[in-house]
């Protein structure tokens, strides 16, 4: 059924009873050319695409739990393009690019809404790099604006500009970025891909992968033996679990909590997102009214789905250096997802050294973003066995011969990304 | 989370900062094949779920580096060590 005015009135007037459900619930075939493990926003945008772009629809996802349980229904729901580096900013101004057609293209609505990114920064060598940032920005395609103290004052005159540690000085602008309902592109997608023929097979946990001599042909799962041409992995922090089934041991990856907290409703207030440049705190709000924000990763190794309190303190100290006035709101919830931290910051959509068996991973605290430009490139990989061209640069080998992508500068240290 | 250092007690986790894998060993640079075991060292992780030596180092205490065993899944420490104690036979903190 697809989604238009004319649907919504028939269905109101005739008391919502004519409405289908978005996707099958498909029972496993056999075989099929591709399987996708990991039914998150990326494995669900690799499937769309597979199907639409390279007509591949012969596909299933298949998806330990539901789909969007992971990552992509714990996220913060940020969508930019900002970064520095010449293997990052094609790939992430991609995305942006796709996300602003995305509810035409999927008939679906994931509640796209670009209301700007601030950057703040608080000395004289900060505005520099974002200026550079932001030049680097524009040298591919995406929109960036360096705003002094006024600028910023002028849209958020709350913050505490004479902060006596940290003053503001202004900001990098990103007006073309802003956030997306998580779960929303995780169903539309899941219904564009179901449309054209793929099997979203929920409830189907990998438990081993078949073999013939070296390669990959297919999957174990609690729901049977799957064969397939193809098996790609999109498993974010549980990358390093599912690649050991397969004989891969050793990756470049560590798994780490990140936690993430929403507010009491409140009225309007935050209009984008803004992200204080002396800590790591970033925060918007979401339509229902609610603070969404968030800080550093915990730290340690850890697929807890849960973390600890310093870090809770941490984000708490900078969101109260960053707008002093949210001292007294309650935190109605907070939570943790398990981040597959690269050991350089930069994701990982490449071959891996088994045939038959493509990785996707390495997505940090940055997965969401990049959901419909890493579907695009993984998609890309699995048709035609060659990475595509905005996503070239994020090779596994990397690591190996020296073409990291440190967008953060910190070197091999995945708690400090 | 609080840690049982040898020299501290049970203190909690914000005083000591992480550094990670402690079944990692240095490998020798003047060895034929240093650069590939290099490359292993820094970069490759089993990164298990379930029990993990690492290293974390109380820098708001004793000061000393400590190896710890904890779950990944639940974050129960099983035990700590000082570093030192079995530096020269497993691993080493960089």
């Amino acid at each position: 059924m697809r989604y238009s005015f004319l649907s919504l009135l028939t269905n109101g007037l005739t008391g919502q009873k004519g409405w289908k459900p978005a996707w099958r619930d498909a029972a496993p075939k056999p075989a099929y050319d591709v399987i996708i493990v990991g039914g998150g926003g990326h494995g669900l945008a690799t499937a769309y695409y597979l199907a639409r772009v390279h007509g591949i629809r012969n596909v299933a996802v298949i998806e330990k739990g539901t789909i969007g349980s992971g990552n992509a229904g714990r996220n913060t729901t940020i969508i930019r393009s900002n970064y520095l580096l010449p293997g990052n900013e094609p790939f992430y101004e991609w995305s942006m690019k796709l996300w602003e057609g995305l509810e035409q293209e999927l008939n679906y609505n994931a509640m796209v809404s670009q209301r700007g990114i601030l950057n703040l920064y608080h000395s004289d060598a900060q505005r520099d790099a974002y200026a550079r940032r932001g030049n680097a920005m524009r040298l591919n395609g995406a929109d960036s604006e360096l705003l002094d103290r006024e600028g910023v004052r002028a849209m958020y005159p709350f913050l505490d500009f004479d902060n006596a540690r940290f003053p503001i000085q202004g900001g990098l602008m990103q007006r073309r970025a802003g956030t997306a309902r998580h779960d929303a592109v995780v169903w539309g997608y899941a219904r564009g891909a179901d449309r054209l023929g793929v099997d979203i097979i929920q409830n189907c946990e990998v438990t081993g992968f078949i073999r013939e001599g070296e390669a990959i042909t297919g999957v174990e799962t609690t729901r049977g033996a799957i064969r397939a041409k193809k098996v790609g992995l999109a498993v974010a922090g549980s990358t390093s679990r599912v690649a050991a089934q397969a004989g891969l041991t050793r990756l470049p990856i560590e798994s780490h909590v990140l936690q993430a907290f929403v507010s009491e409703g409140l009225k309007p207030m935050v209009d984008g997102v803004i992200t204080f440049g002396a800590g790591h705190f970033y925060i918007s709000q979401s339509d229902k009214g609610g603070l969404v924000f968030g800080g550093d990763i915990d730290g340690y190794n850890s697929y807890a789905q849960r973390g600890n309190l310093p870090v809770v303190e941490d984000v708490a100290e900078g969101g109260m250096a960053l707008m002093p006035r949210i001292g007294r709101l309650r935190l109605l919830r907070m939570w943790g997802g398990i981040m597959d931290m690269s050991m350089d910051g930069s994701p990982i959509i490449d071959h891996t050294p088994i045939p038959g068996l493509y990785l996707n991973a390495g997505w940090c605290y940055g997965g969401f973003k990049a959901t419909p430009a890493s579907g695009w490139c993984f998609a890309h990989l699995l048709a035609k066995d060659e990475p595509h061209k905005v996503g070239a640069a994020f090779r596994l080998d990397r690591f190996r011969t020296g073409h990291l992508i440190d967008e953060k500068g910190v070197g091999a240290q995945p708690n400090l990304h | 989370m609080r840690i049982p250092c040898p020299y501290c007690g049970a203190r909690d986790a914000h005083e000591f900062a992480y550094l990670g894998d402690a079944t990692l060993t240095r490998p020798d640079p003047a060895a034929p094949d240093a650069e590939g075991r290099f490359f292993d060292y820094v970069y490759q992780r089993t990164n298990p779920a379930g029990a993990h030596e690492e290293w974390w180092y109380h820098a708001q205490g004793c000061r000393q580096w400590v190896k710890v065993a904890r779950d990944t899944r639940t974050h129960a420490i099983g035990g700590a060590t000082l570093a030192r104690d079995g530096a020269a036979t497993s691993g080493d903190p960089a």
